[in-house]
């Protein structure tokens, strides 16, 4: 193709977005050429997807116009996104696990000779852009689902190629990569870049976007805060853009003295990908585990907590030693909150103070009576504490955003008043400002003045996101391949020393094994 | 407090609250103006209360059961069976009370089978429901050997017995009725076990994380619903008077279709005892406002079946409304 560099091959202008009471997005500027990677940076909920799916056309925007090589581009579902030529490959990705790679490959667009897919016509059609995505040696028929994941995200950039996509989405593509893989993936991006294809990178992984991207897009609360040359900015430029404030407001930390240990583990091992992890969480102490998607890292916190079985090693909470279901775990003192908030961490259909005191009723009434007016005093208690921003203690969860509705999940927490606190992945999907006040009140809870303001609480939490895990907590333990690594002290690491043990021990094993 | 919309958010919250109880007093409305002298008399006002009595409290039951996110297809055959076993044990030579205790303590156990299946086998509600309804049909038609189980007549005859006969300002079994909804309204609203009940059907894994003991609390639920359904199954018994095997055929739609049409969501997490007892009123009043006007059978369920289907719509419209 003979474009020019200057002219766009995606523009997206002013484009606006609101859900209910949230802004998802607040008039966005966008511009991809083709042969380039534009790396889209933000924090989580800071309207990423939403532009995205703005752009693949499963969200109309309220406002703004986008152009697809100069022509008005106005798609009505993610149909018209695919035949404007626009490719997304998601986290979670969309392949159908029991039909073939080939079938895969083309799926909605079979090559019909003589109105019938034969085989034969699918894998010759398939072949080519399985080749591009290097998948070539790979017999075509082999059912998807016995792909590992690297490979079944190859399958789906073949799709995107063989429906021949001008515009390539990916999605924090390398969440769940090994170091091999994402070499791999590298490589590729750079092949595609020089047939001329545009390429959208999100990633909140800095490194990962100064290493493959071209020019950056930073997005913070809806909008666009920066952009340029990935060449021409620093990192630390980079993380102020998108936290929109100095790095020390968002991650208050007061002086900490842990105290006494409040949970051991010893080797603890599950059937779900858990091999073997020893720690020892101390009061006043927050612990991080870092790893990647899939490492084992939900489920050691779902072991502790009861809800996955203990196959090997211990657990001791306080005085109680063994294996408990999730009722004996709040009684013990300890409470979890869920990474998924829609599927398992809240009940959105039912009200706020309903699922604030759900884990803890007897306070609210004598014997097996809850007294409806104290549930709701008690919940108000706690929607002033956390200033959750909703009418009424009696309004439906499924109303609030993200941010107000993980700050329910957390105030269960504190209504049941319990001493260890286990988060996964806490700051997941909601804006700054919450963000801000959840790692205040994560402070506040290790040096007791929170608001419940008694004793310090020990906090064990899961994230993806490093900076925040280097922000937060005093020790973080890495996770690989269902083995917990020894905490660290936070100052003697830093995020590529956690991504490379995240990620370099993986392929020692393979060595290895 | 701040308020985004105000307005919008409490005029749904007043729809959900009195949608029902609006279509009871349309259609009530609508057979007044068309039949003021037969519809609105006294006596056919008991009559459809009493009329009302057996659906609406099997439907406190497969309230408790469908806000918990089950469902109970077996509910017509437990009634029948309850029929059978009243009239065998008075024919045994137990009392009235006994043998409605006895009809009641029979569905129990149906219901625990239910729950234990459920819960422990972890097979859906809708299947396990489906072959206790064949299974149930099949036991009282055995137990009264394919016939009409005849027997004296007791006080328990007498439960549905108009005023004009008792003496009472309204029949006992529509105070049992309105007694039963009170008191399953109360534990919904006022204890533990309602708000775990509610928990548990709008979504079973925050239930879980949160301790809640989820199949206790089921096999309990699945229990409560098969004994009110015993309930209503006593009623049934004093209505027509002796144990009948084939009786209350297909009755388990009815109480379903009256939980919904009160606002219960076949998904869990919604319903509620005055709203299951509107729905059975709005069913009845239908029924019998078409036949005060001439109407054949088969317009009647056709009328029902709309309402049935304009029910859900309208709950759909609320909810995407809400979202």
């Amino acid at each position: 193709m003979s474009e020019t560099r200057s002219s766009a091959r995606l523009e997206m202008r002013g484009i606006a977005k609101r859900f209910g009471p949230t802004i998802a997005l607040a008039g966005v500027d966008l511009q991809v050429h083709a042969g380039e990677v534009l790396a889209l940076i933000g924090e989580n909920g800071a309207g990423k997807s939403t532009l995205m799916k703005v752009l693949s056309g499963a969200h109309r925007p309220d406002q703004g116009r986008m152009t697809v090589d100069g022509r008005p581009y106005h798609p009505r579902d993610p149909l018209d996104g695919r035949e404007a030529g626009i490719a997304m490959i998601y986290q979670e990705l969309a392949l159908a696990p029991h039909l073939s790679i080939a079938e895969n490959v083309l799926l909605g667009r079979e090559p019909r000779r003589k109105g019938v897919v034969t085989r034969r016509v699918l894998h010759d059609a398939a072949s080519r852009s399985l080749d591009e995505v290097g998948l070539g040696e790979l017999d075509p028929a082999t059912a998807v689902g016995r792909l590992s994941i690297a490979e079944q995200q190859l399958v789906e950039i073949a799709r995107a190629l063989a429906s021949d996509c001008r515009i390539l989405v990916l999605d924090e593509p390398t969440s769940s990569l090994t170091q091999q893989d994402i070499e791999r993936l590298f490589a590729l991006i750079e092949r595609l870049k020089e047939r001329g294809r545009a390429i959208v990178y999100i990633s909140h992984f800095l490194e990962e976007v100064a290493r493959i991207g071209d020019r950056y897009t930073v997005l913070r609360d809806g909008s666009a805060v920066g952009s340029g040359r990935v060449s021409e900015v620093g990192h630390d430029e980079l993380v102020a853009l998108m936290v929109g404030r100095n790095v020390e407001e968002l991650y208050p930390r007061s002086e900490r003295h842990p105290g006494e240990g409040l949970l051991t583990l010893e080797g603890l091992g599950s059937a779900q990908g858990l091999s073997s992890a020893s720690l020892e969480l101390r009061r006043g102490e927050v612990l991080g585990i870092a790893g990647l998607i899939g490492a084992g890292r939900t489920t050691l916190l779902r072991t502790i907590f009861g809800l996955a079985p203990v196959r090997s090693g211990t657990i001791r909470v306080g005085a109680y030693s063994g294996p408990a279901a999730p009722r004996r775990r709040w009684k013990q003192g300890l409470g979890m909150v869920s990474e998924n908030r829609q599927a398992e961490g809240l009940a959105t259909s039912q009200s706020i103070a309903d699922n604030l005191t759900l884990s803890n009723l007897d306070p609210l009434g004598p014997g097996p009576l809850v007294i409806p007016a104290r549930r709701d005093r008690s919940a108000q208690r706690w929607i002033e504490a956390l200033r959750i921003k909703c009418r009424g203690p009696e309004q439906r969860v499924v109303e609030l955003s993200g941010g107000n509705q993980q700050k329910v999940a957390l105030g269960r927490l504190l209504h049941h008043d319990v001493d260890v606190w286990l988060l996964d992945e806490p700051t997941r999907g909601i804006d700054v400002g919450s963000k801000a006040e959840i790692f205040q009140l994560i402070d506040r809870l290790t040096t007791g003045t929170g608001p419940e303001d008694s004793t310090r609480k020990a906090v064990l939490m899961v994230s993806s996101y490093l900076p925040e895990l280097l922000g937060v907590c005093d020790r973080i333990a890495v996770m690989t391949r269902g083995r917990l690594r020894p905490p660290r002290p936070v100052n003697e690491l830093d995020e590529h020393s956690i991504l490379l043990a995240a990620t370099g021990a993986s392929e020692g094993e393979e060595a290895s094994g | 407090m701040s308020a985004e919309k105000p307005t919008a958010a409490r005029r749904r919250d007043w729809l959900n609250r009195f949608g029902p109880f609006l279509g009871l007093l349309f259609v009530s409305a609508v057979f007044a103006s068309l039949r003021w002298e037969t519809f609105t008399s006294w006596v056919n006002i008991e009559i459809m209360l009493m009329n009302t009595t057996v659906v609406a409290i099997a439907a406190f039951g497969m309230t408790l059961i469908i806000i918990s996110g089950g469902i109970d297809l077996s509910v017509g055959s437990t009634i029948a069976l309850c029929t059978v076993v009243v009239a065998l044990l008075l024919n045994a030579g137990w009392g009235p009370l006994g043998a409605a205790l006895g009809g009641t303590g029979v569905a129990a156990l149906a219901g625990l089978v239910i729950g234990l299946l459920v819960t422990r086998v972890k097979l859906t509600p809708f299947i396990v429901t489906l072959g206790m309804m064949g299974i149930l049909r099949g036991a009282a038609k055995g137990l009264a050997d394919q016939k009409m189980v005849r027997t004296e007549k007791t006080w328990l005859n007498d439960l549905l017995a108009l005023s004009s006969e008792s003496g009472q300002v309204l029949p006992i079994g529509v105070w049992l009725t309105l007694g039963a909804g009170l008191m399953t309204a109360g534990v919904l609203r006022y204890t533990r076990f309602g708000r775990h009940v509610y928990a548990i059907g709008s979504n079973v894994d925050t239930a879980r994380l949160c301790g809640v003991r989820v199949a206790t609390n089921r096999v309990v639920i699945y229990v409560l619903g098969a004994a009110f359904a015993g309930l209503a199954g006593v009623l049934q018994f004093s209505y027509i008077g002796s144990g009948d095997p084939t009786g209350a055929n297909g009755m388990e739609l009815d109480v379903i279709a009256a939980v919904v049409i009160g606002g219960g969501s076949l998904s869990g997490g919604e319903g509620t005892v005055l709203g299951s007892l509107i729905g059975a009123l709005i069913m009845t009043v239908v029924d019998n406002g078409c036949t005060k006007l001439g109407l054949p059978d088969w317009v009647q369920d056709i009328v029902t079946g709309g309402i049935i289907v304009l029910a859900v719509t309208l709950d759909r419209l609320r909810h995407r409304r809400g979202r």
